[in-house]
């Protein structure tokens, strides 16, 4: 389970301890529980995976820290202040969605927009070292080859980059990741997962990884925030992916399997749980 | 030829005819800085009801006697507001422009039939009458205009990402709600200034077709903006020009010119995408 409770050091500028925490919080729509008594602590380059089935509320719990969605009760801080307040000090990576092909936006211009798209004015100011910034991040996500190109005509893979390079650009405090690597073959989804192991090793970016498969980030997780029917367990992977837990967690029996350095899930309601992803790109 | 050429060049001496190249240049820079966030934004057909509305505005002014661009202005604002008011979600946004267009549009027909003034002034709602234009519309279109740019300018950067990435947008803190029925509001302005030189019937081919054709071309917002003002401009300076001796209404010209930019753009796009997919598939099919 989690470790003790660690207030949250709020004082800006200064160095947290935490990057967001979350006390008693509780999600509801109507009667329907998502999660309740959700007590959470993230540390600075901790990399938090949120793995659950669908409607579990893992995408809720996103919005719930980027402010879009209130939570039903308890309390919530994000990067030193409530959630909705501070989203210029956190990075969001989408899932892959295939952009309209004839969107007038080069990958630089996407990336570009995530270091001050949310300024006001035109941004006439200081573009040579913007542009010194922009070139910067796409060579270390290796998309400099197609940063020119339109980014409608440039695969799933090569968006996603992108993504990982628009939202490591303003050198978040938190990285909020919604299934980053759906619809992503094993390589890409491999390059993306070590770009953002790389950046929360070496600048302390907490990562909070949303996923319903854990085995692509297996090797980088710390801990797992397991969501089922409002049940959860927070651990590290050894702890919650075993079959006593998720099978109290699911409410039947589940057997987990270490297959080589895989897990395996069986029996947790598998059409909700394992999406079979279409290896490969558009 | 000859007698074309000077024929033009006399015409083009007229006081007259020169406030209507002013008031067009103004018109033609606005439209094409608006463009392509409006073609970005899947905006076309909103324009083309807010610009029905402003015909129903300019009617309603012209029926109690006031300047129909004021009328216009209104209407396009009031039609932007309604428009914004009335769509929850994305995909209502056509049926909502339909349904508000036709009702706003019978009116103005209405209104129309109760005007018993000179018919000229009916019909250059429709279809333009820069060469009409006085001095007070052009203040009036000019102070608009400059009262939209200096509104887009402040808010460019967060519209261009709520238009093109509303979802990271969103997350970064961008507030999409406010900035949506802002922008709707400056093109209803911009559409309403159009109305007065090219009508409600022939906007779009200066706030779309430039700003289209540029999207054709270029993948850099920045080079989109400016082919599309150079695009517009071309359409509606050309237009009056070419106009102006054989005595045609300035509309044919101008949507003419637009819509032949924007068949050239199709193509450069088309050999442009084909070249780039042969690469494309030479490069990245082992991958």
């Amino acid at each position: 389970m989690t470790s003790a409770a660690v207030p949250a050091m709020s004082s800006t500028g200064v160095k947290r301890k935490t990057t967001l925490s979350l006390r008693g919080a509780r999600l509801s729509y109507g009667d329907r529980i998502l999660w309740d008594g959700l007590d959470l602590d993230v540390r600075p380059g901790e990399f938090l995976a949120v793995l659950g089935p669908n409607g579990s509320g893992k995408t809720s719990l996103l919005r719930v820290l980027l402010g879009q969605q209130s939570l039903s009760a308890g309390s919530a801080e994000v990067a030193g202040a409530p959630p909705g307040k501070a989203n210029h000090r956190l990075g969001y990576i989408p899932q892959q969605r295939s952009l309209d092909t004839r969107l007038v936006l080069r990958g630089r211009d996407l990336v570009g927009l995530g270091l001050d798209g949310h300024r006001w004015g035109v941004g006439l100011r200081g573009r040579a070292a913007r542009r010194r910034l922009v070139d910067n991040v796409l060579a270390e996500v290796g998309a400099t080859g197609y940063a020119d190109k339109p980014v409608g005509l440039l695969s799933g893979g090569e968006q996603q980059r992108l993504r990982v390079a628009q939202a490591l650009l303003a050198d978040p405090e938190l990285l909020l990741c919604d299934e980053p690597l759906l619809s992503l073959d094993l390589a890409h989804q491999r390059v993306v997962s070590e770009l953002i192991d790389t950046r929360r090793r070496t600048s302390g970016t907490a990562v909070l990884f949303v996923t319903h498969e854990i085995n692509p980030v297996l090797p980088l997780v710390d801990r797992v925030l397991y969501l089922v029917d409002g049940r959860f367990r927070i651990g590290t992977p050894e702890e919650v992916m075993t079959s006593r837990t998720l099978s109290e967690l699911y409410r039947t029996q589940v057997d987990v399997l270490r297959v080589r350095d895989q897990i395996v899930v069986v029996g947790a309601n598998s059409e909700a749980h394992h999406h079979f992803q279409v290896a490969g790109e558009r | 030829m000859g007698e074309y050429l000077t024929g033009t060049l006399q015409l083009l001496q007229l006081p007259a005819i020169q406030t209507a190249l002013v008031a067009a240049a103004v018109l033609g820079l606005v439209a094409g800085v608006l463009g392509p966030l409006v073609v970005t934004r899947s905006m076309a057909f909103s324009v083309h009801g807010t610009s029905e509305l402003a015909f129903t505005g300019g009617a309603a002014a012209l029926l109690v006697g006031l300047n129909p661009g004021y009328g216009a202005l209104l209407g396009a604002i009031v039609a932007a507001v309604v428009l914004g008011l009335l769509t929850r979600r994305a995909s209502e946004h056509d049926s909502v422009i339909g349904a508000v267009l036709s009702f706003g549009l019978g009116v103005g027909v209405l209104l129309l039939s109760f005007y018993g003034g000179n018919s000229a002034n009916k019909f250059g709602l429709l279809v333009g009458q820069i060469v009409g234009v006085d001095t007070t519309s052009v203040a009036l279109l000019t102070g608009a205009a400059v009262a939209v740019l200096i509104v887009l300018s402040l808010i460019y950067r967060p519209l261009l990402f709520a238009s093109v990435d509303p979802e990271v947008a969103a997350a970064r803190g961008v507030p999409l709600r406010l900035l949506s029925p802002l922008f709707a509001v400056l093109v209803g302005v911009v559409t309403a200034l159009g109305v007065q030189t090219v009508g409600s019937l022939l906007v779009l081919s200066l706030m779309i077709t430039p700003a289209a054709a540029a999207c054709r071309v270029t993948a850099s917002p920045l080079r989109a903006t400016v082919l599309s003002v150079a695009f517009a401009e071309l359409a509606v300076l050309g237009g009056i020009v070419l106009s102006l001796l054989p005595g045609t209404p300035v509309s044919a010209f101008v949507t003419g010119i637009s819509f032949l930019t924007y068949l050239w753009c199709r193509v450069i796009g088309a050999v442009r995408a084909r070249r780039f997919g042969d690469r494309r598939a030479r490069t990245l099919s082992p991958a």
